[in-house]
């Protein structure tokens, strides 16, 4: 009628490359990454060092992500509030934190305040002194976070996922920041201790990207990280030993919960393996995208959830994969069957072609939609640093993405989804759950108060 | 820093924004539709939002679900968003596929209907209720938003229902309903297209002429009621809810100028001095050094009619009641009330908040998504240059001001989270009470 019918052909694609960066060794043994994008007046400097929750002592759970957030308590010239002030003067946008593979501190700030910030951030982590105070407060308000888990659906069913997953002996089995029997049990003196034996320069990299060149990047970094101490540690617990080798359900309750929240999977990859495109590609199409078969079956066709998905996480251990959705109590068990059937037919027969396009037209496509700020550039940079990607990491992304076939995919289905291993937790009524789950093929179901 | 703002309208009423920026070829697309759940009947709570998922249902040319696959097909991301005050609609893709995006955004402002049906009303309708259950019912604190709205908006004023909805609301919403609000509040005169990033501005005129040219001007919308509200509350008001929740919260609300004037960034300065980021006053005084709060932080609506509200939000440390809480924040606001701010807590705000501001010009879908808001709210994208210029200008006099109207005990509304399991303490905490 009015608007016209004719749908418009794309025109010619235009090029688009990652931004260049240069990769060096700095004489102390810092690895220094510098990517400048002169888009803005604006730089992020983020600093990586080997000392995540997979670098931490057993029974001292929960230290990585202590000793990075003291870091900002504190330094031999400013206390905590002290060192606060002077970054938000400067308008720094400032994080710190530690997940499974390293502990990091970011920034992002304009440029012409770049030098003032980067050598406050360089004194914060060459000098913390962790003041006993902080520390204690640190560790109070993680056990508080750790309390409000209790009510909170979504962050409980993954944490008890984790938990129902992998084996006491692996990291992956307990919190990334650590349970409360581990933290309650931390000291200054652990904190210290993790601080000198996994901060040092051979397990650091810094990597500077925005609006400044790799030579004045260069320098401001030599000058920030003078006192940093040499060394290098890498001793990490990279178990992915699941803790079950059968399939079994654990339904959390949670009396009259208006929703189950579902987590169903497995023990995945580590993110070096060499089938990592094909798997991409596979979980795009079983429930990584919004088209996805997982999403439109649960969400489009039944109208059971307001989003289902599924993924690997990946991390230099093996990681999880997981389906995650949250569905109307009553259709938990519907909802399970059709996230079952789904994972059973992608590996019994090839996808289809348009389904293949579908998913490799998007990941190649949205792939400089996804590095349009310093701070993404820069964590894509942590990506190759990390899992000790090759430098063409990601100028041969797209060519790795397009090359994956239907065959490759029915074969890392085949080869890496494993319906005999799935575990299911059910976060939610378990009066109104736990009948509708027999004879349904979930294995063992037991049921766990919170 | 200033980013190129080129504006027209068409014939039919529609605003378009052009923003070039070729650093990447990438384009954003964003549809900013003068209608939230403000403008909803009586008895149709939430339809705004559920006709927003009814927006990606298809339309004329194009299938069930099949807007969302041709622009992930295409490489793109797309989504939309209800509030009060507007609905949006937005994508990012490689910019040779300008014109798919132009195209379907047009084919669904013109020709919705025919590709209504009640199957995907009722799937839709599922859909819209499970994400109540998801991020309202099932969440802890997750009643916040229509909570807070009922206790500091008048009955019959249009911010004081809830966003997502009732589910009985929800249940009686109706193929007609759909119809009726597409033809009220779905035409080219009552919406904003914003287009940022790697395009060819003649190109892109004539592709948005074609597409949305031929688009019908719509008809005279309902007004809404007065929004208008006094200054303050003019006196106190409380709510407890018993929740399932772990650790006491509190949401304490103020009136606050509407965004945009002129006062709106003393009081954004004021929001910014007392909980953004960790050197904020609440979280220095509260979290760091009385060790009462596990979290404190404040934050504006942003509404442009009628109020704006200022918030602050503070959550106990476990061994801390809601009323050592709410005394705690009391005392906070009695002092900023009595003493002010100073020179360098102004001064840190504008720092945090210009950062702010250039970190989210970064992204063309940020940018586009701005340039419409202030096209809607004040008909001049420009705006958008104008903003780090009139934080830098505000002066800590002006603040204090805002800080010595506002934050009064006649502006003060306290919504109070406590953990189901305290119930025996209700009594104690009522007479605590001063509203």
């Amino acid at each position: 009628m009015m608007v016209t019918s004719l749908r418009p052909k794309p025109g010619p694609p235009r090029s688009y490359r990652f931004p260049q960066f240069k990769d060096e060794t700095l004489p102390s043994g810092v690895r220094l990454i510098t990517a400048p994008v002169a888009k803005l007046p604006l730089v992020t400097v983020l600093v990586l060092v080997n000392a995540g929750s997979t670098s931490e002592p057993r029974g001292k759970e929960g230290v990585a992500a202590l000793t990075a957030a003291g870091l900002l308590e504190g330094t031999a010239s400013f206390d905590g509030a002290e060192l606060a002030e002077k970054f938000e003067q400067l308008g720094t946008s400032l994080e710190s934190g530690a997940d499974w593979d390293s502990a990091f501190l970011k920034i992002t700030v304009l440029s012409d305040k770049l030098q003032e910030a980067t050598r406050l951030l360089g004194e914060a982590i060459s000098s913390p002194v962790f003041p006993e105070r902080e520390i204690e407060r640190l560790k109070a308000e993680r056990l508080a976070e750790i309390l409000q888990l209790e009510t909170e659906p979504r962050g409980l069913a993954d944490e008890k996922f984790s938990e129902f997953l992998y084996d006491d002996e692996s990291r992956y089995s307990k919190p990334d920041e650590g349970s409360t029997e581990s933290v309650a049990s931390l000291t200054r003196g652990d904190v210290e201790q993790f601080y000198k034996s996994n901060y040092s320069s051979g397990g650091t990299t810094v990597i500077v990207v925005g609006d400044i060149s790799s030579e004045n990047a260069k320098r401001l970094i030599l000058e920030a990280f003078a006192n940093w101490p040499r060394g290098s540690s890498r001793e990490t617990q990279l178990s992915g030993k699941a803790r079950q080798s059968r399939k079994s359900t654990h339904i959390v309750n949670k009396p009259d919960a208006p929703q189950s929240e579902l987590r169903v999977g497995h023990v995945g990859l580590p993110r070096k393996h060499p089938d990592f495109f094909p798997t991409l590609v596979m979980n795009a199409v079983l429930g990584g995208l919004f088209g996805s078969r997982i999403n439109l079956n649960l969400r489009e066709a039944h109208g059971y959830t307001y989003g289902a998905s599924s993924f690997y996480d990946w991390r230099r251990g093996p990681g999880p994969f997981v389906v995650s959705t949250a569905v109307e109590s009553e259709v938990t068990a519907p909802a399970l069957r059709e996230i079952l059937l789904e994972i059973d037919r992608i590996r019994s027969e090839k996808i289809s072609a348009e389904e293949l396009s579908l998913a490799t037209d998007y990941l190649e496509g949205v792939f400089p939609i996804r590095y349009e700020t310093t701070a993404a550039i820069a964590s894509a940079l942590a990506t190759i640093a990390i899992y000790e990607l090759n430098p063409g990491y990601y100028d041969s992304y797209r060519t790795n993405i397009r090359n994956v076939s239907e065959d490759a995919i029915l074969e890392a289905a085949k080869t890496h989804l494993h319906p005999e291993l799935l575990q299911t937790v059910i976060v939610g009524d378990a009066s109104t759950v736990r009948d509708s789950l027999a004879n349904q093929g979930m294995g063992e179901v037991t049921v766990h108060n919170v | 820093m200033r980013i190129p703002v080129e504006t027209f309208r068409l014939e039919n009423g529609l605003l378009v924004t052009l923003s070039e920026d070729h650093t990447a070829p990438i384009v954003a697309v964003n549809l900013w539709y003068h209608v939230g759940s403000a403008n909803e009947k009586i008895g149709r709570t939430g339809f705004a939002h559920l006709f927003e998922h009814m927006l990606f249902q298809g339309s004329a040319h194009v299938s069930s679900n099949e807007h969302f696959e041709l622009i992930q097909r295409a490489g793109g991301t797309l989504n939309g968003s209800t509030w009060l005050e507007r609905t949006n609609y937005f994508e990012t893709v490689p910019s040779n596929e300008l014109g798919l995006a132009l195209w379907l955004e047009a084919d669904r402002m013109g020709e919705l209907l025919p590709a209504m049906t009640q199957t995907k009303l009722d799937t839709q309708r599922d859909v819209v209720k499970n994400e109540r259950r998801w991020s309202v019912d099932n969440q802890p604190y997750g009643t916040f938003l229509e909570k807070m709205q009922e206790l500091v908006f008048p009955a019959s004023h249009p911010f004081q229902h809830s966003l997502i909805g009732s589910m009985d609301d929800l249940s009686a919403a109706s193929l007609d309903d759909v119809a009726e609000f597409f033809a009220t509040y779905y035409t080219p005169d009552n919406a904003v297209l914003s287009i940022a990033g790697d395009f060819d501005p003649s190109e892109t005129r004539k592709m948005v002429d074609d597409y949305f040219g031929p688009i019908p001007k719509g008809k005279a919308r309902p007004p809404l009621p007065p929004m208008d509200l006094p200054p303050v509350f003019e006196k106190r008001l409380r709510e407890l809810v018993y929740d399932s929740v772990s650790l006491p919260r509190l949401f304490m609300a103020f009136r606050s100028p509407v965004f945009g004037s002129d006062a709106y960034y003393a009081a954004s300065i004021t929001s910014a001095v007392l909980g953004l980021r960790r050197g904020s006053r609440l979280h220095r005084s509260l979290v760091r050094e009385r060790q009462v709060a596990a979290d404190a932080s404040a934050f504006t609506f942003d509404l442009a009619k009628g109020t704006d509200l200022l918030i602050v939000d503070v959550t106990a440390r476990p061994e801390t009641t809601a009323t050592q809480l709410e005394e705690e924040v009391e005392r906070e606001v009695d002092h900023l009330h009595s003493e002010g701010v100073s020179e360098t807590e102004v001064r840190r705000a504008i720092s945090l908040i210009e950062t702010d501001l250039t970190a989210s010009m970064q992204s063309a879908g940020e940018r586009a998504d701005r340039l419409s808001m202030f096209a809607t709210y004040f008909g001049d994208p420009a705006l958008i240059n104008e903003q780090a210029d009139r934080y830098r200008a505000v002066t800590t006099e002006e603040v204090n001001e805002i800080v010595s109207e506002r934050f009064g005990e006649d502006n003060r509304a306290s919504l109070i989270y406590l953990p189901k399991e305290g119930v025996e303490s209700e009594n104690v905490l009522a007479a605590a009470g001063t509203g």
